[in-house]
Order: structure tokens, then sequence, then C-alpha cells
């Protein structure tokens, strides 16, 4: 009939004439995102994400030629002294330790727990000092003083640990001084008067 | 599966440029955990890396300064002083490396051991002999000290040591900055939340409000 054949011609194959298969356009993408994960891992585990925290320490100044006169001075009652000792132990005392002879349940014992550790010894002395100052005994410019002693069995942790209660506590006075040979004996005789029995760290 | 890997791309990109290699550590080290959450700057960095069993590694970060790269001038200088006699090749395996933990008397020796050896001799290193007196002469590591800091004045330094390691043992790097008359350096900690309840609490979310 009269009919146009508007079908575009050449796309009609006659019969037996085989259509060409149509090649994908899309490539096999798995080996590549293997690629990439094995990639990440990999940076995953090398890279240092967190840059190591510091705290920052300032020891007291020290000189061998210093005066005992220009040294400072505090005052016994806003001192707390903290003796570090081994198992994670904590002894302190009120005062600096100048008594040559304390009476026998001067030490006392605590540990680095949260509760009823060595914080809330600080805290209560933090608030027996500001008490003072309200009444007047003690002038503004008298603050609580920490003296950390860490005695030879004591870990760095320890040491870090007591530096840290020291913020947390907000406790602007602190320093670290060697221990003195009394007061290693004193721990001494508080284990022995323990009974020998471990204390509970 | 597309959007899959558009992501896992993503992430690589970010990895590639967030990375920053970690540096090779002689020893592994625990570091105790504290609240402060200071960052350690990347620059004029004296690194003391104490291991549990005390032995001391010391390290400088290679900054440049106006008179070259601080770790050249640092050997050239120990080279100079202590007489190690140490070819270039040998000053040069310093330069590139990291930490040294041996005493000057061995270092000749194990900075022309081939890198398989190093590795084992750093493992049975017995550390940078240290000592409670400055003035001691057994204190090496007064002698790096002093020398780095004449190299790099601004050198800010930092303690790096396990929570195992006993007192005593950091006691003597501390007596010996005191010696020479360093009061302010730095100690690496791990980061911890801050306790509920206690002073530094209340003040950081008082700043927040």
């Amino acid at each position: 009939m009269a009919e146009l054949d508007t079908s575009g011609g050449g796309h009609k194959k006659g019969p037996g004439v085989k259509k060409a298969k149509k090649l994908s356009t899309r490539i096999d993408l798995t080996p590549m995102v293997d690629l990439g994960f094995l990639l990440i891992t990999f940076f995953m585990y090398t890279t240092t994400l967190a840059k190591p925290k510091t705290m920052e320490i300032n020891m007291p100044y020290k000189d061998p030629n210093m005066k005992i006169e220009d040294q400072n001075k505090i005052k016994k009652s806003v001192a707390l002294t903290v003796l570090l000792s081994k198992n994670h132990r904590v002894y302190y005392y009120e005062g600096i330790g100048d008594d040559p002879n304390p009476p026998p349940d001067f030490l006392h014992q605590t540990n680095f727990n949260a509760k009823d550790g060595i914080r809330s010894e600080i805290i209560k002395k933090k608030k027996f000092v500001d008490d003072m100052k309200r009444a007047g005994t003690l002038t503004a410019k008298d603050e609580t003083t920490v003296l950390i002693k860490p005695d030879t069995t004591s870990t760095y942790a320890d040491l870090v640990n007591m530096l840290d209660e020291m913020s947390i506590n907000d406790v602007k006075v602190y320093a670290i001084i060697d221990i003195s040979d009394i007061e290693q004996d004193f721990i001494k005789k508080t284990e022995e008067a323990a009974g020998g029995a471990a204390p509970k760290p | 599966m597309t959007a899959m890997c558009d992501v896992a791309f993503l992430l690589l990109t970010f990895f590639m440029l967030a990375t920053k290699f970690k540096p090779d550590e002689p020893v592994v080290v625990k570091t105790p955990s504290s609240i402060s959450d200071i960052i350690l700057p990347d620059r004029n960095i004296m690194l003391l890396t104490v291991d549990p069993h005390g032995k001391i590694f010391f390290s400088i970060d290679d900054t440049v300064l106006a008179d070259g790269p601080a770790r050249k001038s640092l050997i050239e200088r120990i080279n100079g002083d202590k007489g190690l006699k140490l070819s270039g090749d040998e000053a040069k395996t310093f330069e590139n490396g990291a930490s040294v933990g041996l005493p000057f008397n061995q270092l000749k020796s194990y900075l022309g051991a081939q890198p398989n050896d190093m590795k084992a001799m750093m493992a049975n290193a017995s550390g940078v002999p240290v000592d409670t007196s400055v003035n001691s002469p057994n204190n090496e590591l007064a002698v790096w000290i002093r020398s780095a800091r004449e190299v790099n004045p601004r050198l800010r330094i930092c303690i790096k040591a396990d929570g195992d390691a006993s007192y005593p043992n950091v006691q003597k790097i501390i007596k010996t900055l005191e010696g020479l008359k360093i009061f302010k350096f730095n100690l690496i900690t791990n980061l911890k939340g801050i306790p509920e309840g206690t002073a530094a609490y209340e003040q950081t979310h008082k700043d927040m409000h």
C-alpha cells in the first residue's frame, strides 16, 4: 500500500541477520572499591587523630645558694602534706610535719578513689581554709597548700594522679617535695600498726 | 553501590589529608590520665620517654632553625663535644632517626648498624644514663638536654613516662632539669573526663553558660 516506512529503514534486519550485542558501558567497580577500603583501613590505623595532651607543671625555683630566709614560708594551718606510697596508697596529715614527736594517730591513710579518697580530704581542707579566711584568722593571701611527697616505692602514675587532683580541686599552690626520713618512718610505723596486714588499696 | 563508593572515597580522602604518621616510638609507653587538655604542639619539642623499667629515651623534633635542621646541629655538637668520631653517614642516621636510648660510648656502633640490628639494639638498650646530680659525669641526659637547648633555646621539654615507672626514675629527670634551672616542663598524659561535683567541673560548666 502507499504507506511510508517511518521506522528508519536501516534498523530492520532481514530474517537470519543477528542483532549485534549491545556492549555494556558499565565497568565493574568492585576492585576499585576494595582498594579504597583497604586504603581507608590503612590510614585509619596509622593516623593519630587525637594529639597528645599534656599537663604543665612548674617546679618551685631552687638554687643551692638560696638563703633560708628567702624561701617561702607557709603557714601550718593551710598546709596538707600528702605522702604517696606503694600499691597506690596515700597517706596524709595536716601541717608541714615539723613536729618531731607527732601523736601516734597523726598519719591517715587513704587512696585515690573518687569517694572518700584523698579528694574529699582536699575539699575538706579547702573548706577549712575558706572558713578560717572568713573568720579572719587567715588573710586573703593565704591559700590552701598541698605538699606532695612521693616516696621511693610510689609510681609515676601516683604522682600524675595527685597532680591531677590539684587541678580537679582547683588547688592553686602545691609542690612536689622530697620525702624526709622521718616521714618514711611514719609510713613504716603506720603500716606496722595496721598489724602488717596490707590495708585495702 | 555508587553511593557506597562515594562515601568510601570521601573517607579515604579525609584520612589521607588528616593523617599524620605516628612517630617511631622506641618503647610502648602507657601514659597515665589527667583532665588536662592542653594540646602538645608539633614543633620545638624535646621528648623524654621513660619506659616501665625506668629506661630513658631522648628525642627532639627536627625543626628547621636559622642554622639548619635541629637534629643535624645537635648531633654535630654532641659529636664534637664528646669526641664520638661519627662518620657523615652515622650522623645522617641520627638525623633521620627518632629517639636515642643509649650511652654515648654505644652511640657510634648503634648508628653504624644495619636497620634490623638497630631495632634489636634499641629493644635491649639501657636508656640514656641519668643521675640525681646534674654535674655528675654519668649524667649524660644533662649533656643531651643542655646541648639541645643550645641548639634550639625554644625547646619545650616533655616527659612521657609510663604510669608504672617508679617515682625515683622520674625524680632523676626532674632533678636533672632542676639542676639545669628548668622549672617548667610538660607531662604527657591521656585525657580523662572531669569528675562531677568537683571544683574543676563547676569551673568548666560555668564557662559554658
